[in-house]
This record gives C-alpha cells, sequence and structure tokens, in this order.
C-alpha cells in the first residue's frame, strides 16, 4: 500500500494532551475499569513458522530482521513480533490488521490453537503456555471460546447440538446441556431454529449458531477471528450491533480480530493495529484516528469519518482572550457529530468542561474543520 | 472448487494487464510442444541409426542373475517354513483365525454344515436376511434389487457357489475394512504415514496378483485364508485412501473450532471426523467390495471356493456360455453390493434430516416386521428342504450359457473377418511402429528421450521421477519386455480416453444415455476378465491388439464415469452462460464442458493408466507376451519364478512413472490455466 | 477348508450317503421347490406352516456301501486341464464308491500343488508331465514326495498344424519344408516372419532355440494360455487358415479338431541336454502320479489305488470328451467310464 503524504489539515490540527497520547493503555484500562487487574495479559509474545523457529526470538539480531529478510536468510516467518498488551475485564480489545499482518495467528496463539514460540500469555495470572493438555482442555471448556470467520460448524449437528457441543465434550448431561443450549439460542435470536441443519441457514443466522456456541460454556472470555468478514454488508452490521448487545447484557471480556477499521471503532474500546506481526499503535478509537502514530495508521485511518470518531477533546482550542465564556457546556468525550448541532445553534463557543473544570472551547470553525472533511472524505 | 472462485480476477485481468500471465503462458507453451517434437524427432533419426542396438533383449526363458537370486530367496522362505517362529506361531495364526472367519460364514450359507446335508441358512433364508439388510442400511428399492439379485443367482444354477464367493467377499472385505479404516484415519490425520503410506497402497494396486499369489499359499496354506489375504492386498488400498482422503476433506474451520471447545482427540474423531468423512469412507467401503470381488476368479486358481472355480473351470474346455453364465452371477453379486452401499452412504448423509417425518416413522414398525418376517424366513430355511436347497428346475443358467454361446458363435462367424482385419491394420499402422521407436531403440536413446519429455511435460520432479523409475527397470532385466508392454499401453490408454470423453459426455448430457450404459459400464468392470477371453481370442487371435482390447473393456467403464460425473459437476450457470451466446452444443461441449472438467479429465487419465496396467497380466494369457507373460510364466513354473517378481516390480514401476508424470503434468497445466 | 464337500466331521461314514438322500428328497418335490422360489421371492414368510421335507428326517440307519472307516481324507490335487481332472475324478469316485474315503479335490496348478506336499495339504498329483526341477525339489532334496509311478498315458509335445493344411500341404510335416511355407504363417505379430504359435506358460519349452538351431525363419509367439491356443487351433480349421503351433497330446481338444504333428529332428538321449543348443524334438513323456511322502507311508488303501491306477491315452480322451464336449459333471463322467470298465477298475483294487 503506497504511503501517502499526510494530509493538511491533520497536521494543522493541535496535537492531543499529551498524558493521552504518551500511555494509552493506561488511558484506556483508568477509562473503562479503573482499578481491575486485566484478564488477559500477553508479554512479548512471538510465533515463528518454520525452521530453528526458536532461535529467533532469542538472538537479537534474527529478531531484528525484518519479515522479509528473515525469510530470505533464515527461512522463517515471523507472523507474530514481539507483541504485549493488556485486556481488562469486560473491555472488547480489537486486533486489526490486513491480511498477513499476523492479527489472526495471535488470537490462536492466545488459545494456543497456534503454538506460540516464546512469550507469555497470562490468564487471571496463569501463564498458559505451560499448561498441558489437561489443563488447556479446560481452559478451553470453560474459560475462554472463540467465533470463527468460516464458523466452523458441524454440518451434520442441528443447531442445538452445535451449541450444546461444547458442553458435551466437557462432559455435560444431556437434558442440562440442552436446556443451557436452548437458552443460548434464545439469547442469540435463532428461536425456532433449533433443529435446523446449518446448511440451511444463511451465513448470518450459521455465525449466531457459532456465537451461540461461543457463549454456552459461560467463559470469562470471548475471542472472534474476523467473525462477520464472510457477511453480507447488511448483515455484518446487524451482526455487529448484535455483538454490541450481547455485550451489554453478558458483559463478557472480548478479544475481537477485524480488517475492518469501522467494526473497530463500532466495537472496539481499544484497538491494537499490527502490520507484518509488529504491533503499531494501540490506543481508543479516537486516539487512533487523532494522534496516528506513523503514516501506516494515518493511512488506514484516513477515510474513517472522523466526526463520528472524534471527541470534543480532539478540536478544542484554548481559549483565547476575546472568547466569551458563557456559551453551553459539554464534555470532552462527547463524539463530534453529536456535538454539532448543539455547537452550531449555539451563538458562541460550546465550553468542554470536565469535572467542573474549563478544558477548552469548540467553537463553529472547529466544528466545520471536521465536517468539512467528513463530506470530502465522504 | 477451483472453477468457481477465479471469475471475479480474471474478469479484470486481460484489460488491466495484457502481456503477463496469459500472454507467457502463451508464449511458453508452443515452444515446449515444440522441444517435445524435437525430442522425438532426434529418437526416430537415432531408431534409424541404431536401431536393434543396446536393445537389452531377454529371451522369455532367460534369466538373469537377478532372477535367479529372487529364486533362491523365495525358495530360502519356503524351507524355512518348519523352523521360522514367524510361520510357526504368526502366520499360524492369523490362516487359524481367518479360515475359522470364512469357515463359520461357508458352515452358514454356503455348505453343508452341522451334521446337516445344507448349509445352516437355506436360500430363502439368505434372501429375506439380505434384503432386510438392504432395507435397514439403504431403502426398499435396493431391498428389492437385493431380492432380485439373489433369487436370479439360484436360478442360474449357482446358488451355492455364489454363496462361497459373498462369504470370502465378505470376509475378505471384512479384513479390509478392520485393518483400512484405522490405517485410512491415521494417514488422514498424520502427514508422515501419508508420506510412508500411499506408496505402498500404490505397489499393492500395481502389483501383479499372480505374483503374490503362491508365494501366499506357502505362507498361509491352500485355502480360505490365502485367498482372502491375496484379496485383502488388492481390495484394501481403496478403503485406506478414501479414508484418508474423508479426514483430510474435513475444514480445517471445523477441526479448529471444536477443538477451541476443549475436544480431547478422541472427541474429535468420533464426533467430528468421522461423521463429516462417512460418506467418503463408506465409498472407500464400496470400492473395496468391487475390488474384492474383482479377484474372485484369481482366487480360484489357489482353491479359493466359489464362481471362480467355475469360471476356470469353463475356459479349460473353452465352454463360453458357462464361463459367461458364471461371470454374470459376479456382475450380479457386484451390482447388488454396489446399489446396496451406495445407498447405504446416501442413507448416511440423509437420515437424521428427515427424522420425523412420515415415511419415517413408519419405518420402524416397518423394519420390526421385516426383522420378524426375516427370522421366520430363516427358521423355514433351516426346516424345509425346499426353503433350504435352491430348487434345480429353473434351469435359467443353462439358457443363459446357451445364449451366450449361441450370440458368441454368432458374431464371431460374423465379424471375425472383420475384426481380424482391423487387428492388423491398428497393428501394423500404429502399435508395431510404436513399439518399435521403443523397443528396437538402444536403451540410451529410450531414457533419454522419456527423461527429456517428463521434463517438458511435467516439469523436474517428474523429470527426476522418470529417470530413477526407468534406471530401475533396467535393473529388473526387463528392459525389453518393459518398453514393449509399455508401447500397448499408452496405445490402450489413448483409446481409453477417447472413449471415455466420447461416452462421458454423452453420459452426461442425457439421462437415458446415462440409464442404459451404467449398467454395461458396471459389466464391463466386474466381469472377471477370463469370461471373455475366448470371444474376444476368436475375433482378434493371440495377440498385442487382443491384450489391448481387453484392457479398454476393462478400464474404460471406470474413466467414462469419472469423466461423466466431472462434467456434471461443471456448474449450470456456466453452460447456460454458453447458450445464450448462441454457443452451438459442440462449443459449448468443446469450449466449456470439458476445460472445466480437466480435474476430472486428468483423474480418468490417472486412473485409466492403472487400471491399463492391471490387465497387462491378462493380456500376457491372450498374446501379448512381454512383462504380462513373464509373470505368467513366474506362476506356474518354478525356474521362473524370479523373473516373474521381477516383471511385477517392472509393472509396478511402469505405474508408478506413468502416474506421477501425467500427475505433474495435470498439476502443471492446471496452474498455469489459473495464473494465465 | 474345503468348499462345496461335505466335511468329514464326527460321524463321518454316514455323511455322504446322508447328503445324497437329503438332495434326492429336493428334487423329488419340484412343485413345493417351484411355489417357493415364487414366493420366497415376494418376501412373504408366512408360508412356515406349508409343508415340504424336512431337512434332517432322512433315513438314518442306511449306510452306504464300503463305508469302512479305514481310508480317512485324500486330498487330491486337481491340476487345471481336463486330461488331469478325468484321472483325478476317476480316481475320486472309484475311492469313494470302494474304499469309502473322503476325497477333497483342490483346484490347484502344478507349482502349488507340490509346494503343498511339503505343507500336507495335497495328498496326490495323478498326471505330471516330467517337472524334474520339482522332482528335484520336493522329491529329492525335501524327501516331501515320492512318485508313484506311471499312469500308463503318454504325454507328446510338439509343434502341430490343423488337419487341413496336412491336406493341402502334404509335405509340411516335416520341418525342412517349413522354411517354404514360413509366408503363410505371418501375422501381425510375427514382424515378418513366420509365426510359431506358442503356448501355456505351464510348459517348458525349447522353441526359441529349436527355430534357431534349426535355421527357421520363425518367430516365436507367446498366446500365453491353453485357452488362447485351443481358440487359434480351433478358428484355423474352421476358417482354413495358416497356424503352426506349440501343442500337446493327450489333450481333449484333439478329438475335436485331430491336429497333425509337425515332424522335428527325432529325439535322442541326451539331445536337448543343453537348453541353448537343442536341435531336436520334445521328448515322449510317461505320464506319472506323484504323492506326499506322508500319505505314502500312511498305508491307506487309498495310497495304493494311486499307485495301482493305470489307464491309456484312449480311456482318458474318452473321460476327457464327456466332460468337455458333452458337458458332463467330472463326477458323472468317472462314474459313467467306471461303470463300462469294471475290469480295469478291479484291476486297481486288485
Amino acid at each position: 500500500m503506497p504511503v501517502l503524504p499526510a494530509r493538511p489539515d491533520l497536521r494543522r490540527r493541535p496535537r492531543p494532551v499529551p498524558a493521552v497520547s504518551v500511555a494509552p493503555s493506561v488511558h484506556a484500562e483508568a477509562r473503562a475499569h479503573p482499578t481491575a487487574e486485566p484478564v488477559i495479559s500477553v508479554k512479548h509474545l512471538w510465533k515463528v513458522f518454520g525452521p530453528r523457529a526458536d532461535a529467533v526470538p532469542k538472538d537479537p539480531a534474527l529478531s531484528a530482521l525484518s519479515r522479509r529478510e528473515l525469510m530470505d536468510r533464515h527461512g522463517c516467518t515471523a507472523a507474530v513480533r514481539d507483541v504485549s498488551f493488556d485486556v481488562a475485564p469486560g473491555e472488547v480489545f480489537v486486533v486489526m490488521g490486513l491480511s498477513g499482518s499476523g492479527k489472526s495467528t495471535l488470537v490462536r496463539c492466545l488459545t494456543r490453537l497456534v503454538e506460540p514460540t516464546s512469550g507469555a500469555v497470562l490468564f487471571g495470572g496463569e501463564d498458559i503456555l505451560g499448561a498441558d493438555d489437561k489443563r488447556l482442555r479446560e481452559l478451553r471448556r470453560h474459560t475462554f471460546s472463540m467465533v470463527f470467520q468460516h464458523f466452523g460448524l458441524l454440518p451434520h449437528r442441528r443447531v442445538l447440538d452445535n451449541v450444546a457441543y461444547g458442553l458435551e465434550v466437557a462432559g455435560t448431561g444431556k437434558a442440562a446441556r440442552l436446556a443451557r443450549a436452548q437458552e443460548v439460542v434464545d439469547l442469540v435470536g435463532l428461536s425456532g431454529y433449533e433443529s435446523s441443519y446449518p446448511d440451511q441457514l444463511s451465513g448470518g443466522m450459521q455465525q449466531r449458531v457459532g456465537l451461540a456456541r461461543a457463549l454456552a460454556g459461560d467463559p470469562a472470555v470471548l475471542f472472534f477471528d474476523e467473525p462477520f468478514s464472510a457477511l453480507d454488508p447488511l448483515i455484518r452490521r446487524d451482526m455487529q450491533n448484535e455483538v454490541v448487545r450481547l455485550h451489554h447484557e453478558v458483559g463478557k471480556t472480548m478479544v475481537f480480530i477485524t480488517h475492518d477499521l469501522n467494526e473497530a471503532l463500532r466495537l472496539g474500546d481499544r484497538i491494537l493495529i499490527m502490520r507484518d506481526g509488529l504491533p503499531v499503535q494501540c490506543g481508543t478509537g479516537d486516539e487512533l484516528v487523532g494522534a496516528p502514530v506513523d503514516d501506516y495508521v494515518r493511512d488506514f485511518v484516513r477515510e474513517v469519518p472522523r466526526a463520528g470518531v472524534l471527541t470534543l477533546r480532539w478540536i478544542m482550542r484554548q481559549p483565547t482572550a476575546g472568547d466569551p465564556l458563557d456559551g453551553p457546556e459539554l464534555g470532552p468525550d462527547v463524539v463530534i457529530r453529536e456535538a454539532i448541532r448543539a455547537v452550531l445553534a449555539a451563538d458562541r463557543p460550546v465550553k468542554v468542561v470536565a469535572d467542573g473544570t474549563l478544558l477548552g472551547i469548540v467553537g463553529h470553525e472547529e466544528i466545520l474543520a471536521v465536517v468539512a472533511d467528513v463530506e470530502g472524505a465522504g | 472448487m477451483a472453477t468457481t472462485a477465479p471469475p471475479a480476477p480474471r474478469a479484470g485481468a486481460p484489460a488491466a494487464t495484457p502481456p503477463t500471465g496469459r500472454g507467457t503462458a502463451l508464449r511458453r507453451l508452443p515452444s515446449r510442444g515444440l522441444l517435445a517434437l524435437g525430442t522425438v524427432v532426434v529418437w526416430v533419426l537415432l531408431w534409424a541409426v541404431f536401431q536393434g542396438r543396446d536393445t537389452l533383449f531377454l529371451s522369455p526363458s532367460a534369466l538373469t542373475p537377478l532372477h535367479r537370486s529372487l529364486n533362491d530367496l523365495s525358495d530360502a522362505v519356503g524351507g524355512s517354513r518348519n523352523s521360522n517362529p514367524l510361520f510357526l506361531y504368526g502366520f499360524n495364526a492369523v490362516r487359524l483365525a481367518i479360515d475359522g472367519v470364512v469357515g463359520a460364514l461357508q458352515d452358514l450359507i454356503a455348505r453343508p454344515s452341522g451334521g446337516r446335508p445344507v448349509p445352516g441358512i437355506g436360500w430363502l433364508g439368505v434372501v429375506a436376511l439380505g434384503t432386510y439388510v438392504a432395507c435397514a442400511l439403504g431403502n426398499l428399492r435396493v431391498g428389492l434389487l437385493t431380492a432380485a439379485g439373489l433369487v436370479f443367482l439360484g436360478l442360474q444354477g449357482l446358488w451355492l457357489e455364489s454363496m462361497n464367493t459373498l462369504a470370502l467377499t465378505l470376509a475378505a472385505v471384512a479384513l479390509s475394512l478392520l485393518i483400512g479404516i484405522p490405517l485410512g484415519l491415521w494417514t488422514g490425520l498424520s502427514d508422515r504415514v501419508h508420506r510412508v503410506v500411499l506408496p505402498v497402497l500404490d505397489f499393492m494396486q500395481m502389483m501383479p496378483t499372480f505374483v503374490y499369489l503362491s508365494p501366499m499359499t506357502l505362507f498361509f496354506l491352500i485355502g480360505p485364508a490365502s485367498a482372502t489375504i491375496a484379496t485383502v492386498i488388492y481390495a484394501l488400498p481403496p478403503v485406506v485412501r478414501l479414508t484418508a482422503h474423508g479426514v483430510r476433506e474435513v475444514p480445517q474451520s471445523v477441526v479448529e473450532a471444536t477443538t477451541s471447545l476443549g475436544s480431547t482427540g478422541g472427541q474429535r474423531l468420533r464426533k467430528v471426523l468421522l461423521p463429516m468423512a462417512k460418506r467418503t469412507i463408506v465409498l472407500g467401503i464400496n470400492q473395496t467390495i468391487m475390488a474384492a470381488l474383482a479377484m474372485v476368479t484369481i482366487a480360484a486358481l489357489i482353491d479359493a471356493p466359489g464362481l471362480g472355480k467355475t469360471v476356470i473351470r469353463a475356459l479349460q474346455t473353452l465352454d463360453v456360455g458357462v464361463a459367461f453364465n458364471a461371470g454374470l452371477a459376479i456382475v450380479v453379486l457386484a451390482i447388488v453390493l454396489d446399489r446396496t452401499s451406495t445407498a447405504a452412504s446416501v442413507r448416511a448423509e440423509t437420515v437424521r434430516r428427515r427424522r420425523g417425518n412420515r415415511a419415517d416413522r413408519l419405518r420402524r414398525p416397518a423394519l420390526v416386521a421385516g426383522a420378524v418376517a426375516t427370522v421366520v424366513a430363516v427358521y423355514v430355511s433351516r426346516t424345509y428342504l425346499w426353503a433350504a436347497t435352491f430348487p434345480a428346475e429353473a434351469d435359467l443358467g443353462g439358457s443363459i450359457a446357451r445364449a451366450a454361446d449361441a450370440s458368441t458363435t454368432w458374431v464371431q462367424d460374423r465379424f471375425s473377418g472383420l475384426t481380424g482385419g482391423l487387428k492388423d491394420v491398428v497393428t501394423l499402422r500404429l502399435l508395431n511402429p510404436f513399439e518399435q521407436l521403443l523397443v528396437d531403440s538402444p536403451w540410451w536413446v529410450v531414457v533419454t528421450a522419456l527423461v527429456v519429455l517428463a521434463a517438458l511435460v511435467g516439469g523436474r520432479s517428474a523429470a527426476v521421477t522418470a529417470g530413477i523409475g526407468l534406471a530401475l527397470l533396467i535393473g529388473t532385466g526387463l528392459w525389453f519386455d518393459a518398453m514393449t508392454t509399455l508401447a500397448s499401453t499408452v496405445l490402450a490408454t489413448l483409446v481409453v480416453l477417447l472413449l471415455a470423453v466420447v461416452l462421458g459426455v454423452w453420459m452426461a448430457r442425457s439421462s437415458r444415455a446415462d440409464a442404459v450404459l451404467r449398467p454395461v459400464l458396471d459389466a464391463g468392470q466386474t466381469l472377471p476378465a477370463f469370461c471373455y477371453l475366448v470371444p474376444f481370442l476368436a475375433l482378434f487371435s493371440a495377440s498385442r491388439f487382443t491384450a489391448i482390447v481387453a484392457a479398454v473393456v476393462f478400464a474404460a467403464p471406470a474413466a467414462t464415469k469419472i469423466v461423466a460425473d466431472g462434467i456434471r459437476a461443471v456448474p449450470t450457470a456456466a453452460v447456460e452462460a454458453a447458450t445464450a451466446m448462441g454457443a452451438t452444443r459442440w462449443q459449448t461441449i468443446f469450449g466449456v464442458q470439458l476445460p472445466m472438467a480437466r480435474r476430472s479429465l486428468t483423474l480418468a487419465a490417472n486412473q485409466g493408466v492403472i487400471y491399463v496396467l492391471s490387465m497387462v497380466v491378462v493380456g500376457g494369457l491372450v498374446g501379448a507376451g512381454a512383462l504380462g507373460y513373464d509373470v505368467v510364466a513366474g506362476f506356474s513354473q518354478r525356474e521362473l519364478y524370479g523373473k516373474g517378481l521381477a516383471a511385477g516390480v517392472a509393472i509396478v514401476l511402469l505405474g508408478t512413472v506413468l502416474y506421477r508424470v501425467t500427475q505433474a503434468a495435470a498439476d502443471r497445466t492446471g496452474q498455469q490455466v489459473r495464473q494465465g | 477348508m474345503i468348499p462345496l464337500q461335505p466335511v468329514p466331521l464326527r460321524s463321518a461314514p454316514t455323511r455322504g450317503p446322508l447328503r445324497r438322500a437329503a438332495v434326492t428328497r429336493a428334487s423329488g418335490a419340484p412343485r413345493a421347490g417351484v411355489r417357493g422360489a415364487v414366493l420366497g421371492t415376494a418376501l412373504v414368510v408366512g408360508l412356515a406352516g406349508c409343508g415340504g421335507a424336512k431337512v434332517g428326517a432322512s433315513d438314518e440307519g442306511s449306510a452306504g456301501p464300503g463305508s469302512a472307516g479305514s481310508c480317512g481324507t485324500v486330498n487330491l490335487a486337481v491340476n487345471p486341464w481336463v486330461g488331469y481332472e478325468a484321472n483325478a475324478a476317476v480316481i475320486a469316485t472309484v475311492a469313494k464308491t470302494r474304499l469309502g474315503c473322503t476325497v477333497v479335490k483342490k483346484d490347484l496348478k502344478e507349482e502349488v500343488a507340490w509346494q503343498g506336499f511339503g505343507t500336507g495339504e495335497v495328498d496326490a498329483v495323478v498326471e505330471n508331465w516330467a517337472h524334474d526341477d520339482l522332482k528335484q525339489k520336493y522329491i529329492v532334496e525335501e524327501k516331501t514326495a515320492v512318485d508313484m509311478g506311471p499312469t500308463g498315458g503318454t504325454g507328446v509335445i510338439g509343434w502341430w498344424v490343423p488337419p487341413w493344411m496336412k491336406a493341402q500341404y502334404p509335405d509340411i510335416t516335416d520341418y525342412r519344408n517349413l522354411n517354404k511355407y514360413a509366408d503363410l504363417f505371418k501375422t501381425s505379430e510375427s514382424g515378418g516372419k513366420g509365426q510359431l504359435l506358442d503356448g501355456d506358460p505351464s510348459f517348458v519349452t525349447n522353441d526359441e532355440a529349436l527355430v534357431k538351431n534349426l535355421g527357421l525363419n520363425y518367430k516365436v509367439v507367446y498366446a500365453g494360455s491353453e485357452a488362447a491356443l485351443i481358440t487359434a487351433f480351433r478358428k484355423a480349421e474352421a476358417d482354413k487358415t495358416p497356424l503352426l503351433g506349440y501343442f500337446y497330446s493327450p489333450q481333449w481338444f484333439m478329438s475335436e479338431v485331430p491336429l497333425v504333428k509337425v515332424d522335428l529332428p527325432p529325439n535322442t538321449p541326451g539331445c536337448d541336454a543343453d537348453a541353448e543348443k537343442v536341435a531336436c524334438d520334445y521328448p515322449v513323456y510317461k505320464l506319472d502320479k506323484i504323492v506326499s511322502k506322508k500319505f505314502a507311508d500312511s498305508g491307506s488303501p487309498a495310497a495304493k489305488l494311486v499307485q495301482k491306477f493305470t489307464w491309456s491315452n484312449e480311456d482318458q480322451n474318452i473321460v476327457a470328451k464327456y466332460i468337455a464336449e458333452d458337458k458332463m459333471s467330472a463326477d458323472d463322467a468317472a462314474a459313467k467310464w467306471v461303470a463300462a470298465n469294471p475290469a480295469k477298475v478291479e484291476a486297481w483294487l486288485g
């Protein structure tokens, strides 16, 4: 993908407050669950495919090589390279990247569907890389589950039996597991389709089955591997809403893989952008859009309608001497799109206030700059 | 799969980037064609110069040191049979177990047992049981077919013979499945096992039975055990292959998803892989049954009971009618078993879905009633003579034999001049020149030319395979014979392909043609060659051409079915699009259907080669000489055993080289089309 | 294990007769049989009550003749040609009816049959054509087989032409004239030379050497089976087409088409010692019988029968004709011959 020069309006925009961009994850966690211990903690995770893969993470000379160089000289592919992040309880953490960026391998490493080369993946303090087969199965049965891009349903089983599969292999009795499966089927809106077979359902409905199957074991964490990429745009939107709704209702921690930035912004409390196996930037949606760390991210977020993502925090300016300070007040985390009407309706700048402190002001000019950008990008 | 993916990129590609992709393919193709042509021209020139030199000719009665040492080896193995613990404990235990199983089955349906003058279950009981099983596993239709088929066997006057064949076949199939399904699962699950097992299966399928028939009796003595194991060797590969294929075909996404839910290995196998591979596995079982039946006649040479004996004995007196009658019984058995197992596989697919509909609610009581009726029938057949022994009065078999005799005589009298002329023209104009080139050129010219051609057609790995294969072929000491066999094999395979395309297209486009041809093809595939050898000999005399015809009769059905299925699988949309653009029928066939069925054509070619090669030995019985004769003679004469073994290996080598090279060529053109 | 034959189990002596009795009874109720076939097809099984003879309800008491019980079981190899089958059938019939033996016939090729001497599964081979190599291995080296003397038949191997050729070209039966007629015998297989159709892979031939050493302009073409040879000769006689081929006598086909033998240089002792240099006709074989050492030593009356069994080519041809042309079963053919030749049979038993 060609690297384009940054757009002038972005360069012109004032940088956000330093505290936000320096330690984004701290900021996000603080915002979501100020005091919680992370549910998942990933530390220096590597996945290298190919001969003598183990040597790569250990050898600084090798690990410094680019992916291409590593392939040419060493004959192996580094899919995930030194990735670290924490996920807080109840958070929706999105990993985003283009195909080949290593995001799918990353999420498989978290469940050890792909065996990581080195690093640590802590679930509530337990490093699952050290778990034996039995413990790993236990974790998969009770602690986390996954929703897949290609659904992975069993074609020879009815919807209900597909949903109950996880409970079945965990040894739950038939009556109990079918009752639980029915509950989850109702939860994801599949009532009435219990006895259908997967190939009788549309793609969206099949993925609801996948979702129900993942929820059936009542896991603490749900992993989503590009679950909606194979679906039509309209259905995709429905399913995203469904995830939002479920997140509200069941409050699970979720790790969500996608290549679709809009999906990431819709769902994610925080987003990790990956490129060639490396983490590029991690932060909230507005941080990525408002303060991309490099041209790669900038290019990524270029087409995003900023008004829908950025908050007033990102466009407010410090009041100058002549500014009237008796305008209406809004919070710094109000999304611009929601503030447009209020700002334009007011005849004086809107004050951005948090906890009674004036952080800045937003006037017509600031709002119009963003709106014009929306139309320009349109 | 490959045909549905590309359209999107292809639509835009030519306009955007005209010179790449397709352009280079077009530029490269003619040059490769020219190179191949050049190779052949040089070959012909060298042949003209060096004709008859370094041909490595070995007279049919001559032996090489290798052949002698193979003889000594076989003697040594045979000599150790009274001292070697492997013989005393291993083979004996296996033999006793298998003899026991086959014997029990024979006691049950095929021979007097338990101090009674009749088998445990009489014909009525067997018909009822067979019908019931077919109904339960399949549906009412195959149930009726089974009943009709079994009664027909009785009417042919071949009840006990058929039951003996059935007993042996069932035992061999059961043993094959017992070994084959687990082995297939393992092969499907492990890449390493896959790499080891596949060539072994190729070897088992291509090695002529005659080569291991007589050692078999050394290991397992004369009797059902030897016959069963010889049958298993030939019948095992399909079920292993297809089971492995079925397991490998299970989408990775499903395996991953179920693993992520915490399945153990056993749960994955039981709940995921086996159910999802079930249909392919049943297909494998079906093919294994067919392969087992194909061995009936040959196994009779080591005293395997059943219809094969009838065929062999009829052949001694050139009794075409009786041989045909018995052959027909084998075909009937094959069709019954084939249709039943196919219906079972379809049922395996659909049974759960229809749970609860009306027909299924009736099914259970019907099955219970059927079970009761079957038990009654079995009881009656154990009690009353009329139900125990098939009445001999209905002499349908005699009529069939007489009709077969009369019609073959009629055909022979009327057409033998014509067919003889055809044989002469094809042999003199086509086969002889081609064979001369292979046989009369110095070996180093042939090896070089073939390796170069393999490289041009299939790329480097194909050339390496060809090189190694041909070198080993020289090592067998049977180069000259191998080249003679190769000439006939190539010609027969070409004819098979031609027929397969013509008939396959016809069958795919007309369901009436399909309905008429399919049973004929089934018969061609399962009728023992021994049944039609005599008429063929009368029509074409003892010649290589007769061998080619026999090979075509056997190989064309399988290839035709593959082509027909492939063409039927071409998406209707593509055909409709062509029709909408005003394509004629022929344009549709050659422009759309055949190119899109390319994978099937490749498969047909591959299978065609294997099937043709499996008839090399039969060819040896009708005048083709060369490797086939070496194998047959090795089976018949002690001092030629080593040579026969070497000839068997040579056939396997030829098969491997042909198979690998055509495979590589197919992969390569496949890639090119996809890229272009 | 033995197919289709009554198996000698615990009550061996009565088994054979009982079976015959039952079968007779079955065919004695034709109407019940046909009705059964028809109704059975329709799977109407409520017929349990319908009558008919009951299995096993036969006359237990009447044991067959000659149920002496001292004979036991004889495992008779049956090699795959009709003449052999005639020998085997006659010996089997006499052993069964006169000695009360249980005879088990095993359909086997020669090599496998001899192998059976060693493994104890074959007791007797009753028409052996030379097979010096097998004799060397099993009689001399392994000592598992014993020569039981000639069958009385003589085997002639050689080159033959159909009778019409002898009539049309009287001098063709002299090998010296064969080159004169070579053109007649050209086929698509013989590469411009005359074709000498060799055949059954079971027979050792010197024909390639013969052609070379006699300076004949012929090529040996391997038909590959007896069926191929017979078909070729049958067709040659019927269509009056030329054919020169390897064949042998006694053979049932000779009574259908009496082939004419071509005279090669006469066989003298040792003239065929070196297979490469052989330039003389095949020797006349004294066909013989081979039995396993175990069987020979068992003192079974059947062993004595095999030893004493001799008959002529003509006798064999009659039985072979019954089987091959009259399509009788081997057992029926043998029974017919035995009934017609009581004196010869008595001599074997005496």
